[in-house]
């Protein structure tokens, strides 16, 4: 294997090491905070990302999939599913 | 929401449709599909619902309207895989190879020619229309569902 090839790799591998924290940052994010709209947020641009992700890793369909459904839809979802119970996790249980 | 977000959502929404019509189309062609350029205009439509809300879109948006759209797409789809099966093939025979609507056959590897691949633009068509009022109607419902305990 060539000196030029062997960098290649090396640069493609530190770019999906890269990625691959980019997404698990959001992702326990998400599950530490306790602002739920903020954990939605989060969830969308691990969503993001991981659609970048796919894409590097020559799954440009599922790549498509996952930045429409996963970034906005699931998105709206939860926000109206926000807006009709609480915003704050394990406050005060009034009812 | 402001007028500002109003305004460029309005503005914006074609475009998001012209742009899931090229992906449903190009279906056969480039990665994309029925799938995905319906989940792209399904997220338009959500995003024209946040930026108007519910009580302006009422009028426009219905559930009626959807499920309709939604059972063409299933009823399109079934007809023309027993269509191989009325004539006498098998079911989902590729019967359009060859004629003029979307049957050119090129030789070797597909360099781009739209006007091909028989049945399956329409297949994607289909699935399109499904998937758009599928996915619109989960977040329609979902807004109904939970309008009175704010």
């Amino acid at each position: 294997m060539s000196w030029e090839v062997r960098k290649m790799i090396d640069m493609f591998g530190l770019i999906l090491i890269l990625l691959s924290i980019f997404t698990i940052i959001p992702a326990i994010m998400a599950v530490v905070m306790k602002d739920l709209l903020s954990c939605t947020i989060a969830l969308a641009i691990m969503s993001l990302i991981l659609s970048l992700y796919f894409y590097l890793l020559q799954a440009p369909d599922v790549a498509i999939a996952e930045a429409g459904v996963g970034a906005c839809l699931t998105t709206a979802l939860f926000i109206v599913a926000i807006r009709a119970t609480e915003r704050y996790e394990g406050g005060e249980n009034e009812d | 929401m402001s007028i500002v977000v109003r305004t460029i959502a309005s503005s914006i929404f074609p475009m998001a449709l012209i742009f899931s019509f090229y992906v449903i189309m190009h279906g056969h062609l480039t990665p994309g599909g029925g799938f995905q350029g319906g989940a792209i205009a399904a997220s338009a439509v959500v995003m024209l619902l946040a930026a108007h809300g519910y009580k302006r879109m009422e009028s426009k948006l219905s559930m009626d309207g959807l499920s309709f759209v939604e059972s063409t797409g299933a009823i399109i789809f079934v007809v023309v895989g027993l269509a191989g099966l009325i004539a006498g093939v098998s079911f989902m025979y590729n019967l359009l190879v060859g004629s003029p609507i979307f049957g050119y056959v090129p030789h070797g590897a597909n360099g781009g020619y739209l006007n091909s691949g028989g049945i399956l633009p329409i297949l994607n068509l289909a699935v399109g229309l499904k998937v758009i009022a599928g996915l619109s109607s989960v977040v329609l419902a979902m807004i109904l569902f939970t309008e009175g305990e704010e």
